[in-house]
């Protein structure tokens, strides 16, 4: 049957063009390859090719001719032994349509967003009698590491010195000698790279932690955190997995300046495809790296250096996992809600000390995970106390308190007696200085500050 | 050393001078999948001018012996992953050509269920591990997937494929230098087709002999014909033994070349058509496939035409496939994000 060439699109966004002229003319026998004719697209003069081999019989869009749309028959080619008579058989044939209709034309509104997760988990109940030991945060990131690698030996953890150094910040100490250089690697540094094979690793089967020495340093592994991890999933159509974490340090530490400074909760916490947790004590240290290890997504655990030294209590239970995805209120209260993560819960907690000795009654919501966000207890919480305090380190532009506040404003209004007030670093690349430093980065008096506000007490 | 491509002595229809071992079986299958993706990246382009297929498409025309050859040095359990250049490797690792074009076409019956498109392709079973968009990101990712095997034992090689392009990126030699450090059984297959989008690799590179670019991370290369598909295996077959006995990573540098633009919306007006004339007619790699098989009588003109006939059937019926197929239902819009967390 003659063979119809159609006006191509040699563009993305080409919709019609312009048939600069033939390379050939009626008559000449032609191969798959040879340039048939100069097209003018919105962007390029291109050349294009034969497909087909035979011989070019009619040409039906003269060189020259402008505004040629798309899928328009520009000529006809025979077969071997085909004839012009065959010809008539194209007159009636149809032009080929463009697309099948789809399968569901009527993607309904709500598939628009990510449906939040119904959070129906709660934290595991500590049976009565249970013995609460005091550990540091470090060493319950260690203790959680430890046990995920004795459960599963696909685990393995790798990073800058985090095998004989025993990590830079000691959070590693003693899984060197425990589990040997297999199983805890010191990679060079070169983030990108690592973060990479990291990737690649969890594609090929195995659980890899993966630590930075500070999330500071993981800008340059974002491209593998985002579009290797995050996204192949999805673009494997559910076909591919990558269990992973990227773990360490993150925000402000003390007088490191402004490359070494920054909290990087908003900019992973806006991505589709992972998860982030940003925990504050040690039990949710422990629990949640545990669950994050067991996770089958990538997982983004964000720590705070300036917590490692500190002491909280851990329940002495054989197996402490906390569910990813689910906030705790961590002092309840009556007159407003201050919504915080990470090093500032601590912050919170001072701040609504101090406020309850002005006689308000500040409940204190700890996020633990920044993605998905549990919306449902911040709500609940602010249906109570009417009032929204978000506290975070990072700058406010886009943060994760913009995230709270556009959120309880769009899902509670009715119930607010007053705008949202949110508590961040100010904006400006931290300063070296330890008095610019102190006034840039926010403290428990700024939330006092921002509750009284709402509260309408300033 | 291998000859460029554009300079190389084989006239069509005259078979290589230097003999390599090969049979007639195994040329026959060389033919068949070479002519396969040739056909295949022809539709593709087709369609694509008919607007069936959208956004970005890069054809691996001209590159067909690269993939072939190495096919045919590896075993199963081994791993490839690429760039976006893809659909040849895919192929080649007998992916469905009806899978692979639905997918360009954006439609349920894709590898991706549509959602990935021509750049982002995966097959567990087929052990392949993408088509990635980023230009670079697959070599870590390979090598990760070395990693991987070794960590597990498991025997497997990862050949990790990437451009001339590809290989003026960081992550390049940040791989290298740990794929080495390691031990990792990792071939790096550097398919040169000497222009990355529009810039020659004279104009982009400071060594433009890129199997060298391993010597201070202590990893041996070796230039190979990228247009002989005997080449290409044999060099293949010496790269994944020393990646496999523990010796760590090779590197493979394949000059060949591509016959159309960087992309669909390329007009490749940095290059003039005698070069692309001349490698087309002088050192194409089906050429070469088809000259050997008729000097030594291993089929005539009529067989080979048989399997071209068999070849176009085949890509007829992918694309059939891929207009047919639905697009995919509104309900996938938000599926595949996250795994379901393991109880």
């Amino acid at each position: 049957m003659p063979t119809q060439i159609l006006m191509p699109a040699l563009s993305p966004t080409m919709e019609e063009g312009t048939l600069a002229k033939w390379l050939v003319k009626e008559g000449d026998t032609i191969s798959s390859g040879d340039v048939l004719a100069e097209i003018e697209t919105d962007k390029a003069t291109m050349e294009v090719e034969a497909v087909d081999e035979g011989v070019l019989a009619k040409i039906l869009i003269d060189g020259g001719s402008e505004n040629v749309a798309v899928n328009t028959p520009i000529a006809i080619l025979l077969e071997e032994g085909e004839e012009m008579g065959d010809l008539s058989a194209l007159e009636s044939a149809p032009a080929p349509s463009p697309a099948a209709e789809p399968a569901e034309a009527d993607a309904s509104p709500d598939t628009q967003t990510e449906v939040a997760p119904t959070i129906t988990v709660s934290d595991p109940a500590i049976p009565e009698g249970t013995a609460m030991v005091p550990v540091t945060v470090r060493d319950a990131l260690r203790d959680a590491m430890a046990e995920e690698m004795r459960a599963d030996d696909k685990v393995f953890l790798m990073g800058e010195e985090v095998a004989e150094y025993q990590g830079a910040y000691k959070v590693s100490r003693g899984l060197l000698e425990e589990f040997g250089p297999k199983r805890v690697i010191d990679t060079p540094i070169t983030e990108y790279g690592f973060a990479g094979l990291g990737v690649g690793a969890a594609f090929g089967g195995l659980k890899p932690i993966v630590e930075f020495m500070t999330f500071n340093f993981a800008m340059q592994a974002m491209d593998h955190i985002i579009n290797s991890a995050a996204k192949t999933r999805y673009m494997s159509g559910g076909q591919m997995s990558c269990p992973i974490v990227f773990r360490g340090p993150n925000a402000a530490a003390s007088r490191v300046g402004a490359q070494h400074s920054q909290d990087y909760a908003p900019w992973y916490g806006h991505v589709p495809g992972l998860l982030v947790i940003a925990p504050y004590d040690s039990a949710d240290c422990k629990g949640l790296l545990k669950a994050a290890i067991r996770n089958p997504n990538p997982v983004v655990f964000l720590e705070h250096e300036l917590v490692y030294g500190e002491t909280f209590d851990v329940p002495d239970v054989d197996d402490w996992v906390l569910p990813i995805g689910k906030a705790r209120i961590v002092r309840p209260g009556e007159d407003v809600t201050i919504v915080t993560y990470s090093r500032m819960v601590g912050y919170a907690l001072q701040a609504a000390e101090k406020l309850a000795a002005e006689g308000i009654d500040a409940e204190v919501v700890d996020l633990r995970t920044i993605r998905p966000l549990d919306m449902e207890t911040v709500l609940n919480s602010v249906k109570k106390t009417n009032r929204l305090v978000t506290a975070e380190e990072s700058w406010g532009c886009m943060g994760v308190g913009a995230e709270i506040a556009a959120a309880v404003t769009i899902g509670a209004f009715d119930y607010l007696d007053a705008p949202p007030a949110r508590v961040h670093q100010v904006e400006a690349p931290l300063a070296y200085a330890g008095n610019l430093e102190a006034m840039a980065l926010p403290g428990p008096d700024d939330i006092v500050k921002a509750a009284k506000g709402v509260c309408y007490l300033g | 050393m291998a000859k460029s491509p554009s300079k190389a002595a084989a006239s069509k229809a005259a078979a290589p001078k230097n003999l390599k071992k090969t049979t007639k079986a195994e040329m026959l299958e060389f033919y068949q999948l070479m002519l396969l993706i040739r056909r295949f990246e022809e539709k593709a382009g087709q369609l694509y001018g008919m607007g069936l297929i959208a956004g970005f498409c890069h054809l691996y025309i001209g590159q067909e012996a690269v993939v072939a050859g190495m096919k045919a040095a590896i075993k199963d359990g081994d791993q490839m992953i690429t760039g976006y250049r893809d659909h040849g490797h895919m192929l080649a690792l007998g992916m469905e050509p009806t899978g692979v074009m639905a997918e360009l076409t954006g439609r349920i019956g894709g590898y991706s269920r549509g959602k990935g498109g021509s750049m982002h392709m995966f097959s567990v079973e087929k052990n392949f591990y993408g088509g990635h968009g980023i230009v670079g990101a697959q070599v870590p990712l390979g090598a990760g997937l070395a990693l991987a095997n070794d960590y597990l034992g498991n025997g497997s090689v990862s050949l990790t494929f990437f451009g001339d392009g590809a290989a003026n990126q960081g992550q390049v030699y940040e791989s290298f230098n740990m794929a080495k450090l390691w031990g990792l059984p990792v071939v790096f297959v550097i398919e040169n087709n000497q222009y990355a989008m529009g810039t020659s690799i004279e104009r982009a590179s400071s060594e433009t002999q890129l199997y060298k670019r391993g010597i201070s991370f202590g990893i041996p290369g070796e230039q190979v014909d990228g247009m002989d598909v005997l080449a290409v295996r044999e060099a293949g077959l010496r790269a994944v033994k020393h990646a496999r006995s523990g010796k760590g990573p090779m590197i493979l540098e394949m000059k060949t070349y591509r016959y159309r633009g960087h992309s669909m919306s390329d007009p490749a007006k940095y290059r003039t058509r005698e070069e692309v004339n001349d490698v087309r007619q002088h050192n194409d790699p089906i050429d070469y496939v088809k000259a050997r098989i008729i000097d030594e009588k291993w089929a005539d003109d009529a067989a080979l035409k048989e399997i071209d006939k068999e070849v176009r059937a085949i890509v007829s019926d992918a694309a059939d496939y891929a207009r047919e197929s639905p697009e995919p239902p509104a309900s996938d819009l938000m599926t595949d994000i996250l795994a379901p967390e393991v109880a």
